[in-house]
């Protein structure tokens, strides 16, 4: 994994000095909190409902086991011992006080990490496939790009005050599992026929109140031209982005109102405009930054039956936690932090420092979290792995649920968050006893469930196979339903199947639409396909059929 | 009498605004609108000519004035307003604007000025009242960046250089 000099270490003390100051002066009455907000905002700090939150960014999701017990440490010390991981990978503390954020910086610096930018309006975390480096469809890494892009954005001088957040994520595989195609900028790594490396640009891409699948503007670029194409599209968006309304504010919205090709052009013209000032990404530094990133020392082992003649429980979690590696005799181990009577994503630092300690005994000492709020241990010998099953389920991190409906995606909803409209926890809850029969949810099979509080989409409900948005009704929670989203190689928004449901109701209803599925699937067709295939007509006639009043 | 920083010194300030009172001999900053519209008028006079923009004008136009104008404006109504970064930006990088570049206004504080000072301006002009002490000394908050930027702030490092890259083309 990357590694910092002295400069990128220089860089995060000095922040850290900075937000030392900043908070001394907003706790001694200089400044306001009007005043003092952008400046915690680009340091990861919300004033939540109870307390402050502080998200803490891992870049592109990639953990050491140090940094994951430095996680532990500062959960523990300043926190109640949990932590939570969100859809971009990063990691936030429910209850740290204010006072104490400074400190928890410095131990965050400490080991080379940080809280810049991921939240305010600017860059924030760059997210990437989880399963870079050792996908067995990959085409190039996309890890070094990402850090490349976390360098450039880091306090850039000309983009820390944009019109509104902004998200970047680099996919480097045919299948696209970082969701790119709904951020605000989605970078594919393609290979040409002579064998050079470059990128698909996409922009304009997003969730929130009104989710777009981003557009290709270029099909082409040379890897030599990231940063300054990146540069060219930011200072458009920075110039004429909308700033009177927030809900406006994205770069979607510029892109839909210029249209994608008048939008296309600007770009082009300060691309080439502006290529003699940009910064430019020299092949010495991205051979630098690739250096961090070279294949581990794999061992050379050969592909087993791991599973035969095991326990069927074993043989459950072999099928559903883990997924094949590139190299011979290796196998990547998704950590589910998705138990059942658990919160999605999160994790206790006990979890944490155990899970740290397997890594480096297995992993390479390393560890990434996924946007799906799991975890990964991305270099498993295949004749190790009963090993970390045993293990995994002593620490209750082996659910063997993995793309079934219980790994939903969850925002921490109106228990944490003063922006949620509803609860998330107490139907994620819900579906979890629900739905607790293993076997019937293999039988369901492949079916990812995303859920909201409300519609800032933290939890990606538009691109879930089945949404859920948390939404408020004269003070009660009720819960909209939506079928048909994807993010994953074919991405495609969800359509709403019609009013939405009262809290008790969400679970009991979608057991109504995935019986319809079970009624009216073909022979293996996954719940996405059946919903593609037949429309959402039929799942709302079931949905409902029980609440004439309702419908 | 206002006191501005200018090239990291504080001094007072030698320019006056429109509808300020000035000799005709004056340094005198005057909105674009109003520079535009008679742009003769203004270049007439004795004194040394600046310009004040607002965020949302475009520094383009402002091109064929800036042979004679000593001094650019842009005005920050709040600190969460960046277009003027990437106006300065384009000022100094595009059309070369090599006078004094001036960030006027709420969003010029302390907690700004590092990274203003690095997208090319050498004065700044905070609301009255500030402590323009504490908006020196945060011009040395940082002794490192990652982009490239204004030669006005000293780093130790800087990664990322400025040019177009020297690889060949690859396919369109």
């Amino acid at each position: 994994m990357y590694r910092y000099d002295e400069l990128d270490q220089a860089l995060v003390d000095e922040r850290v000095a900075e937000f030392r100051d900043q908070v001394r002066r907003h706790l001694a009455g200089e400044l306001s909190e009007e005043e003092f907000r952008p400046l915690r905002l680009r340091n990861g700090l919300y004033i939540q409902r109870h307390a402050p939150m502080l998200r803490i960014a891992i870049p592109y999701g990639l953990l050491s086991a140090q940094q994951l017990r430095a996680l532990a440490h500062i959960t523990r010390r300043y926190d109640r011992g949990y932590g939570h991981f969100t859809t971009r990978q990063n990691l936030q503390l429910n209850w740290p006080a204010l006072a104490d954020v400074p400190d928890i910086l410095a131990e965050l610096a400490r080991v080379q990490m940080h809280a810049i930018q991921t939240s305010g309006n600017c860059v924030r975390n760059v997210t990437a496939d989880h399963m870079a480096g050792i996908a067995p469809d990959e085409i190039d890494d996309p890890r070094p790009y990402c850090e490349i892009i976390r360098q450039w954005a880091t306090l850039h001088p000309e983009f820390t005050y944009l019109p509104r957040k902004f998200k970047i994520a680099v996919t480097g595989s045919a299948e696209d599992r970082a969701a790119s195609e709904v951020h605000d900028i989605g970078l594919q790594l393609r290979r040409a026929t002579g064998g050079e490396i470059g990128f698909t640009v996409r922009v304009g891409g997003g969730l929130g109140r009104a989710p777009v699948i981003g557009q290709v503007i270029r099909e082409w670029l040379p890897v030599t031209d990231l940063l300054a194409y990146l540069e060219a599209i930011l200072r458009i968006y920075n110039l004429h982005g909308r700033r009177d309304n927030i809900h406006k504010a994205r770069i979607k919205v510029l892109v839909k109102s210029l249209g994608i090709e008048r939008f296309r052009s600007e770009v082009e013209h300060e691309w080439q405009a502006g290529r003699a000032c940009a910064a430019q990404l020299s092949a010495s530094e991205l051979e630098r930054v690739r250096g961090f990133f070279r294949p581990q020392a794999y061992e050379s082992l050969s592909n087993i039956d791991v599973a035969s003649g095991r326990e069927p429980p074993f043989q459950a979690w072999y099928r559903y936690n883990t997924r094949p590696h590139r190299v011979p005799g290796y196998r990547a181990v998704l950590v589910s932090l998705k138990a059942h009577g658990a919160v999605p994503g999160d994790m206790t630092a006990g979890q944490m420092e155990a899970l740290a300690d397997l890594a480096e005994r297995v992993s390479f000492g390393l560890v990434r979290s996924t946007h799906t709020q799991n975890l990964l241990l991305a270099d498993v010998p295949q004749h190790r792995l009963h090993e970390v099953w045993q293990e995994l389920l002593s620490l209750g991190l082996a659910m063997p649920n993995i793309g079934t409906l219980t790994d939903m995606i969850a925002c921490p909803g109106l228990d944490f968050c003063s922006l949620a409209n509803a609860g998330t926890l107490s139907v994620a809850r819900q579906i979890q006893e629900r739905f607790d029969d293993l076997d019937y949810l293999y039988d369901l099979g492949e079916i990812e469930i995303k859920m909201s509080g409300c519609m800032n989409a933290c939890g990606h409900h538009h691109v879930g196979h089945i949404g859920i948005l948390g939404v408020d009704k004269h003070g009660e929670e009720w819960y909209q339903i939506s079928l048909g989203g994807s993010a994953n190689g074919f991405t495609a928004l969800g359509e709403v199947i019609g009013p939405s449901v009262p809290q008790p109701e969400v679970a009991i209803t979608l057991e109504r639409i995935v019986e319809t599925y079970r009624e009216l699937r073909e022979d293996g067709e996954r719940f996405i396909d059946t919903v593609r295939r037949i429309g959402i007509a039929p799942f709302r006639e079931r949905a409902y059929a029980l609440h004439p009043a309702a419908a | 009498m206002r006191y501005i920083l200018q090239r990291r010194e504080l001094r007072p300030d030698d320019w006056r605004y429109l509808g300020e009172e000035c000799a005709e001999s004056d340094a005198l900053i005057v909105p674009l609108a109003q520079l535009r519209a008679d742009p003769l008028q203004w270049q007439k006079r004795s004194g040394p000519l600046g310009a004040l923009l607002g965020p949302a004008d475009s520094v383009a136009e402002l091109s064929e004035l800036l042979p004679w104008l000593a001094l650019v404006a842009l005005q920050f109504p709040n600190p969460g307003d960046g277009r003027g970064y990437s106006q300065a930006r384009l000022l100094r990088a595009r059309l070369g604007f090599a006078g004094e570049l001036r960030a006027v206004g709420a969003g010029v504080r302390q907690d700004q000025v590092f990274l203003l000072t690095r997208c090319g301006f050498d004065s700044l002009e905070p609301l009255p009242g500030v402590d323009l002490e504490a908006v020196r000394r945060a011009l040395n908050r940082y002794s490192v960046a990652y982009q490239p930027g204004s030669a006005q702030v000293e780093l130790r490092r800087q990664r990322f250089m400025p040019g177009a890259p020297s690889a060949a083309r690859s396919p369109d």
